[in-house]
């Protein structure tokens, strides 16, 4: 039966989600929205930081989260890595763009079955204070195991987007995405600036691996339901824009919870691809693009 | 002394594929050598799209599992005579493609692609919310015990996918050979320059997109028959999805042998693999495959084969 | 003003990017085998009038008609077909293929309603005399991508001639190129001109201009600011001012 006090949970569990679905989101928004790199890999190194953080929440019972902020630095270097390799191998060259698809998909594919070698098929979680109790007020009753991730989304979000907004090395990588070709022939090294972009990208992958993992159990193959739903709030939300990325995260997620009370929680990877195709077909450049 | 035309070579070699079958009574060999044919039909779809205009389809699970899915639906109605589910499959294959590249074509292929990835998501969603097909439990299909003319229904099978790939390699290479083949390559070096050369950029990739989904449509709908135990998990398996681009990778994008190369390579090495070591492992040889060949011989066999021939010709002594 | 109809006649074609206006209410007018240039500093706005000529990009307001047809409505694949067609600033080859090879993809896709298509000369024997008329008959069979620079310019030249344009709008065909090259590529144009298609040529490289054309258009700021011949527009005192400054 739906009440008003349903809905109004389903809203706000939305919200939550699309606060998570932000951060998510926020390491394509630089990569492919900044960056023009379609790293389509991105979900299965979110699913890499869930694991990293099971397993350190198992063997030694740290929080998630701290872990997976501890571990971003280096996820940082490994896509410092990764952009190396990428650019060597296929920028500039004629037909780039769908080698540079084809590496990704197929390091999606590596990286997702070496965690199904190491772990196996069943679902892991973790185990926390916050996972378990809910806080509640008013009618409205908020699980604390989403709170957590939509707290932490938010400050990772609004930290990027003072670093991009406000610091020399955030606006050079603006600037990069914006033009780079006037940038190089003022002597600024921009590869070494996307470098910087793409690294920084794969570490938030990693901190959002942590909240994926307090908000849900994990396996290996859950990244591919989130690839599907990073590229529509990307587009949606303009490409490279950090407000737009948030909103489009908050629309799709009370959208998707929505549907999941009202019809099913099955119908929900649906939504995001009726979004991607309502977006590309009406707005391409999405709510606030350029 | 006159020059063979190459479409003979598919149907000599089909012809004698087909004469080969008849003598083999260990259906083992057609249950693999199916899959090899599957595969075929796959990579030679997906190339038409993928190697001759440029624009990736990650979703090719989805079109194959309209095919087999469109065959459980006809199935539970009317059990209808192989031919029949295929070319059904084939149809609607086609129009979904047609869809979907009408929504996004008109874009980057970027966004072509990421429409692919999650069409197949979201069909497989729909598919397991559809309890008329079995939802996520799957459904049962029964194989016919026999069929007049061939010694089992699998070896029939066989010969019905055999077919399918000779039709796929002939479309193929009718396409390439063609001014739509031209056209598609024009695209794919430099769409707006072909735009302004007179190119119908936007026809001609639909249609490519059509008759790629559409072949695939088609190598699925027999799926049913052949597993006889279909669920969502099995119709859309990645592995459709990362092979139908390994392959034409791996045997050359450029060439409509390309594919047939990579499919029989890599679905010989899998069917190893799954064999001797473990059916996950073997994914990821697909996977390591990909990225070593992407990186390092993006032409694929083909693309070796030509450059070699290329070194020949600088040294005419040797 | 002549009563000799128009080939192409673009009024009040206006164009603008987020709050950026490009091109405001520009009128031209191009009458069949004339040769105009058009001029303008740089971010004049010229670069965005070609692609709302050809297609490229669909104008915000006004209308452009070619040989009687209004075309502002059309894709850029079919107004080529019609004859109206474009180089590239930064040539554009089809770097799989061969210099021969690129000139078959217009002849096939745009050339064919010439009544020299009705001839039995295949595609590639076409090609090769066009590749005759721009002096890259020697290069035919090699790999488009590994030309030097005029000779690129030629091959987008050659290729836009192979789709049997009555109007070709040559884009900074010449930026970049030696003096030798530069009279290399004029008289290559007027030789096509010859020929009866009519040409804009879109050129900083003033002497090539006066040395070209008929008649010059000069943009600013997305505005036309002058159209007439050569040396009247020359001597414009606004003209004077927008290219060397007050």
């Amino acid at each position: 039966m739906v009440t008003f006090n349903l809905l109004l949970n389903a809203v706000v569990s939305g919200i939550l989600l699309g606060g998570f679905y932000a951060a998510v989101t926020i390491g394509i928004t630089i990569a492919f929205g900044m960056l023009d790199i379609v790293n389509i890999a991105h979900p299965v190194f979110i699913v890499m930081g869930s694991f990293i953080a099971y397993l350190v929440n198992r063997m030694f019972g740290v929080d998630p989260i701290v872990t997976v902020i501890v571990a971003s630095p280096l996820f940082f270097l490994l896509g410092v890595a990764i952009f190396r390799f990428y650019h060597a191998a296929f920028e500039g060259s004629g037909r780039g763009s769908l080698r540079g698809l084809a590496f990704f998909f197929g390091m999606l594919f590596v990286i997702e079955v070496t965690l199904l070698l190491a772990f196996g098929v069943d679902y892991r979680l973790v185990r926390t204070t916050y996972i378990g109790p809910n806080v509640g007020f008013a009618h409205i009753d908020l699980p604390l195991r989403m709170v957590m991730p939509f707290v932490g989304s938010i400050a990772l979000v609004s930290g990027l987007h003072i670093f991009f907004g406000h610091t020399f090395v955030g606006r050079a990588i603006m600037a990069v995405a914006q033009d780079e070709f006037a940038l190089s022939l003022m002597a600024v090294d921009t590869v070494a600036i996307r470098q910087l972009a793409f690294g920084i990208a794969i570490a938030t992958a990693a901190i959002a691996g942590g909240f994926l993992i307090v908000i849900q159990p994990v396996e290996p193959s859950l990244g591919r339901e989130y690839i599907g739903r990073v590229f529509a709030i990307c587009v949606l939300g303009g490409m490279g824009s950090i407000p737009g990325t948030v909103i489009a995260a908050f629309i799709l997620g009370v959208v998707e919870t929505m549907t999941s009370t009202l019809w099913g929680p099955s119908w929900a990877p649906a939504v995001s691809f009726a979004a991607l195709l309502l977006t590309l077909a009406v707005r391409p450049s999405g709510i606030m693009g350029r | 002394m006159r020059r063979i035309p190459s479409w003979v070579w598919p149907i000599a070699v089909a012809v004698f594929t087909l004469a080969l079958s008849r003598f083999v009574e260990n259906d083992y060999y057609m249950f693999a050598g199916y899959v090899v044919l599957q595969y075929i039909v796959l990579a030679s779809a997906w190339n038409i799209l993928g190697g001759y205009a440029g624009y990736v389809n990650f979703g090719s699970a989805a079109f194959f599992a309209i095919g087999a899915y469109g065959t459980v639906v006809l199935d539970q109605l009317v059990e209808p005579p192989l031919v029949v589910a295929i070319l059904f499959g084939g149809i609607v294959a086609s129009l979904v493609g047609l869809v979907t590249a009408y929504l996004t074509l008109r874009l980057r292929g970027v966004f072509f692609a990421i429409a692919t990835l999650a069409l197949a998501i979201v069909l497989q969603t729909l598919v397991m919310n559809w309890e008329f097909v079995g939802g996520p439990l799957g459904v049962y299909t029964t194989r016919p015990d026999s069929i007049a003319g061939f010694p089992s229904y699998v070896n029939y099978l066989f010969v019905v996918m055999l077919v399918l790939a000779l039709i796929a390699v002939l479309v193929a290479r009718s396409i390439e050979l063609s001014f739509v083949g031209r056209g598609l390559a024009a695209i794919r070096d430099n769409e707006l320059a072909a735009e302004c050369c007179g190119v119908p950029t936007f026809r001609l990739k639909v249609l490519a997109a059509m008759l790629s989904g559409g072949l695939m449509g088609m190598a699925g709908a027999p799926f049913p028959y052949y597993i006889t135990y279909l669920d969502p998990n099995s119709a859309f398996s990645i592995a459709y999805g990362i092979n139908s681009i390994a392959m034409p990778l791996v045997g050359g994008m450029s060439h409509w042998i390309g594919p047939v190369i990579g499919a029989v390579l890599l679905a010989v090495v899998q069917q190893v693999a799954t064999v001797t070591i473990s059916s996950e492992l073997n994914l990821m040889i697909v996977g390591v495959v990909l990225i070593s060949f992407i990186t390092l011989a993006p032409n694929g066999v083909v693309g070796l084969f030509e450059r070699y021939q290329q070194q020949r010709r600088w040294r005419p002594g040797k | 003003m002549t009563m000799q109809k128009s080939l192409l006649q673009a009024n009040s074609i206006g164009k603008s990017f987020g709050g950026f206006v490009a091109l405001d209410a520009v009128d031209i007018a191009v009458r069949p085998g004339e040769r105009v240039g058009l001029i303008g500093p740089n971010g004049s706005g010229k670069s965005t009038l070609v692609n709302c000529l050809s297609g490229a990009i669909n104008s915000d307001a006004g209308t452009i008609s070619f040989d009687g047809r209004a075309i502002e409505r059309l894709p850029a694949y079919q107004r080529t077909r019609l004859g109206l067609m474009r180089t590239f600033q930064i040539p554009l080859p089809f770097m799989s293929m061969t210099v021969v090879e690129n000139l078959t993809i217009p002849l096939r896709f745009a050339g064919r309603r010439h009544p020299q298509a009705m001839t039995t000369e295949s595609d590639i024997e076409q090609a090769l005399l066009i590749l005759e008329d721009v002096g890259l008959r020697d290069k035919a069979a090699e790999s488009s991508a590994g030309l030097t620079q005029v000779e690129m310019r030629k091959l987008e030249l050659a290729r836009a001639v192979a789709a049997r344009p009555k109007l070709l709008i040559a884009d900074e065909t010449m930026a970049g190129l030696s003096n030798a090259e530069v009279d290399e590529i004029i008289l290559l144009l007027l030789k096509l001109n010859d020929q009866g298609i009519a040409i804009i040529m879109i050129e900083h490289i003033m002497r090539a201009v006066i040395a070209f054309s008929q008649r010059a258009i000069v943009l600013v700021a997305g505005r036309k600011i002058a159209d007439d011949t050569p040396d009247v527009v020359m001597n414009d005192a606004e003209v004077v001012r927008a290219y060397l400054g007050e």
